[in-house]
């Protein structure tokens, strides 16, 4: 695999990575800027997801519709985010038509109109979206874990308060997008059909002239354990738990890996062949690893029906235990060929990649070669996971659950 | 790209689109049997039957199935629809004939009793968490009363009553039917070696009995009325339309396909511009569904109570305005834009074009490569849209309407705190 990539970063600290995939029609980029939900003043929640929501209704000399109509006779599929750190846009289109995309995307990022009659639409939008997460525990749960296990203001919900957002106002709007929205900190990711030297210099010409503006100071306070209902009259009862893990950049990141995907790697790792397998608890149950810059958590997830869902985390703390006890050569191995073959696969789709290429630079400022994460790969045995697991057992739990009573079951 | 095809003796049919360059390889067993082939008795059979192929063959218990998947870093699952089964891996080439090992014994389960019972806990657990969602509650039940007497209105879960009751004699019985070699295809893309792939079928599936699969094939269904469901169980309301659209082999198929975008895809639709944008609903969608013998376009809502009532007023009108004027060329320019990126998109990874080539071959017994698919899209006329338009009409539909709307205009729209 070759995997080769180019980097350049412009004046005014804009990063630009390109992986040529010269096998491919297509082409797609990540753009990053730090405009995430933790960038949010505390009196402003909800402001990140509607500066990213206005992003494309109207920008440069398109008005909503004509920028709507514009991108999608260049068969462009995009999606705007709003992330913890980030605000992220994506676009992934048939090589030839990049290079208009990306125009366009320089009126998207630089200069929305962020017009005040949008943004109203905008917030009744977000309020139902809000609302909308009433009738959905599974998706309920997950906001409520991540605002009691992260602390701030990493915990922020994506979209806010329904407060926050009624009480919006577009000064409010477009003083975050002028101080967020900024070179120093953006990273442009784009892998597919493409030349390097060609994308660097379009790039240069459309944000060269973009003025970088000083990074605000940012502080996070530690996690502290909790345990918390949410009484729902549901069928159901959801279970949310987390706990310390490592961040990106450390030398455990695998092993982190390793130890999650000990617990739900694929259908034979133990969460799912303890919990749904052999005792039929529940139709899903898995763990997920979110490594950050500065620490990372791990997430555990499960519903029940209510009546059976306190043995349900029984067997889930049993497990948490048991993984200290010992792991497997065999697991080792599965875990390895499942990660390889993500690897390889990924090398199929230009999004993929460029969001590798995007994301790896802001968690390490470099991208991880292929051959390299294929050693660490390979390097993992049961000892090295059982090292990481000595060095951050899993514990100081934040628990959450979600249904018509709250459950007994402790660690 | 190279596209084969071969049928075994016993009726196992094998499609292959070879791409040399990919890096990976997705094979899929396709069943022709789903929900639509049940009887009330035995609701939710197919889906539960899906589940226990998971459960080991008599050289392999459920744990070993797991395991062996795992061992080889394959990406693999299965779902039942109300018309096919499908059991799928993607894997790196050289674990091939692993993979074809144990997705053969997927579809000749042995189907162990104590299996079969914990594994009916998960099927009721399954039913639990879908039974929480107002979408999903909104969508079955509209599809109930639409096909009101056609086994495409069935649910693929099932009742906790039948899947309670249901038997794994029963469930065997299901499995001598509608599992026989003349009624699955094996398809096959990206690094597959055509005679290797030959090969592993044969040593895997040969021996395989055919069996005596019929299936009616109906064009005209019943529907029922209405039905306004009020409960205070979710805080949205949840609307479901739907209305008769071309069966799946129809000549209209991908001018309802474009219909479907230009009245509803996510962005620059007739539905983003006068629901989504203004922000008066939290979920919008209008779907084409297409079978064997009849197809349904289905609008789908889920916003706050007290918007309810003109919501749906928007849309009829948008009904109305495009039955009455047609659409514009350039929205079908437009659509044709739109889902002609995401063919090729799609097409870069095997494990997609997998999806692409089996929808051909179950409803068309057909293959299309990525340029017919996109010369099939690019051939469709705005003439056909009015014909699309006038013979199946949007405003002629059934309405399910779930949620705490008492059925008048006056209900308020319920705290967000």
């Amino acid at each position: 695999m070759s995997n080769v990539y180019h980097e350049h970063r412009y004046a005014n600290g804009l990063q630009l990575l390109v992986e040529p995939m010269s096998w491919c029609r297509s082409a797609a980029f990540t753009f990053l800027v730090p405009a995430g939900v933790s960038r949010e003043p505390a009196t402003a929640p909800g402001c990140a997801n509607l500066v990213a929501s206005l992003l494309t209704r109207g920008a440069g000399s398109r008005d909503s519709r004509q920028l709507s109509n514009d991108l999608d006779n260049l068969g462009i599929q995009r999606h705007e985010a709003t992330e913890t750190i980030h605000t992220s846009f994506t676009a992934a289109t048939l090589a030839d038509n990049l290079e208009p995309c990306l125009t366009i995307t320089r009126d998207i990022m630089r200069s929305p109109h962020l017009h005040a009659d949008q943004l109203e639409l905008c917030k009744a939008s977000t309020l139902q979206e809000l609302m909308a997460i009433e009738d959905d525990p599974g998706q309920k749960i997950f906001i409520e874990l991540k605002r009691h296990s992260l602390p701030e203001p990493l915990g922020r919900p994506i979209l806010g308060s329904a407060e926050g957002v009624q009480r919006m106002t577009p000064e409010m709007i477009v003083d975050f997008h002028r101080r967020c929205f900024r070179p120093n900190g953006a990273i442009l990711g784009v892998a597919g059909n493409v030349d390097f030297e060609r994308i660097r210099d379009i790039i240069g010409e459309l944000f060269d002239d973009w003025k970088p503006i000083d990074e605000p100071p940012f502080s996070v306070a530690q996690r502290h354990g909790s345990r918390q209902h949410v009484p729902a009259e549901k069928l159901q009862t959801h279970i949310g738990l987390a706990f310390d893990s490592v961040s990106y950049s450390d030398a455990d990141f695998y092993n982190a890996h390793g130890a999650v995907g000990v617990l739900s790697g694929g259908m034979s790792s133990r969460l799912w062949t303890e919990v749904r397998e052999k005792r039929g608890l529940c139709y899903s149950v898995g763990a997920s690893y979110h490594p950050l810059k500065d620490r990372g958590i791990i997430l555990v997830y499960a519903s029940s029906s209510s009546d059976r869902a306190n043995e349900t985390l029984e067997v889930i703390f049993a497990e948490l235990e048991r993984l200290l006890l010992g792991i497997s050569d065999d697991e080792v191995h599965r875990l390895q060929a499942g990660l390889k073959s993500s690897l390889i696969m990924q090398e199929e789709s230009t999004s993929a990649r460029a969001s590798v290429l995007a994301r790896s630079w802001y968690h390490l400022g470099r991208v991880r070669p292929f051959d390299e994460i294929a050693r660490e790969i390979e390097a993992m045995t049961p000892e090295s996971i059982l090292g990481y697991l000595e060095r951050h057992p899993p514990g100081n739990f934040n628990i959450l659950t979600l249904g018509p009573t709250p459950l007994e079951a402790s660690a | 790209m190279k596209f084969h095809h071969q049928t075994l003796s016993n009726g196992l049919q094998i499609v292959a689109e070879c791409n040399p360059d990919a890096l990976s390889a997705a094979l899929g067993f396709f069943v022709r049997a789903g929900a639509r082939d049940e009887t009330p008795e035995i609701s939710g059979v197919s889906h539960f039957l899906e589940h226990m192929a998971f459960k080991g063959t008599d050289k392999r218990t459920a744990e070993d199935v797991n395991r062996e998947f795992d061992e080889i870093g394959a990406k693999y699952n299965a779902y039942t629809a109300v018309d096919q089964t499908v059991y799928h891996a993607a894997v790196l080439p050289e674990y091939l004939p692993r993979a074809m090992d144990l997705l053969a014994g997927l579809i000749r389960p042995t189907l162990r009793v104590d299996d079969f019972d914990v594994e009916k806990q998960v099927i009721l657990e399954e039913i639990a968490m879908y039974a929480d969602l107002p979408s999903w509650t909104a969508y079955e039940c509209a599809m109930r009363r639409q096909f009101a007497d056609h086994g495409i209105g069935n649910s693929v879960l099932g009742t906790v009553d039948s899947v309670g009751a249901l038997t794994a004699d029963a469930m065997r019985a299901y499995h001598t039917d509608r599992y026989g070699a003349n009624n699955i295809f094996v398809a096959a893309t990206g690094k597959i070696d055509w005679h290797q792939l030959v090969d592993l079928i044969e040593e895997h599936c040969a021996d395989w009995s055919a069996g005596a699969s019929e299936r009616g094939c109906d064009r005209t269904h019943r529907r029922d009325s209405d039905e306004i469901i009020c409960t205070d169980a979710y805080v949205q309301e949840s609307i479901v339309l739907v209305s008769d659209a071309p069966a799946a082999d129809a000549p209209l198929r991908m001018a309802s396909e474009l219909l479907a975008s230009i009245i509803g895809d996510d962005s620059g639709s007739r539905f983003h511009w006068a629901l989504e944008e203004p922000g008066r609903v939290d979920s919008v969608e209008f779907a084409y569904y297409a079978y064997e013998d009849v197809g349904a376009f289905l609008t789908s809502i889920g916003c706050q109570p007290d918007l309810a009532e003109e919501n749906l007023d928007i849309i009829k009108a948008i009904f109305r305005e495009v039955a009455e004027r047609g659409v514009e060329p350039e929205e079908i320019d437009q659509a044709k834009h739109r889902l002609g990126a995401r063919i090729v998109l799609a097409a870069e990874r095997p494990q997609n074009r997998l999806q692409s080539l089996a929808d051909h071959w179950t409803y068309r017994q057909r293959y299309a490569s990525v340029e017919e698919d996109l010369a099939l899209l690019e051939a469709v006329t705005i003439e056909q849209t009015k014909e699309l338009l006038d013979r199946y009409s949007l405003s002629n539909h059934l309405a399910v309407w779930l949620g705490p709307l008492k059925g008048d205009a006056t209900a308020s729209a319920p705290s967000l705190s």
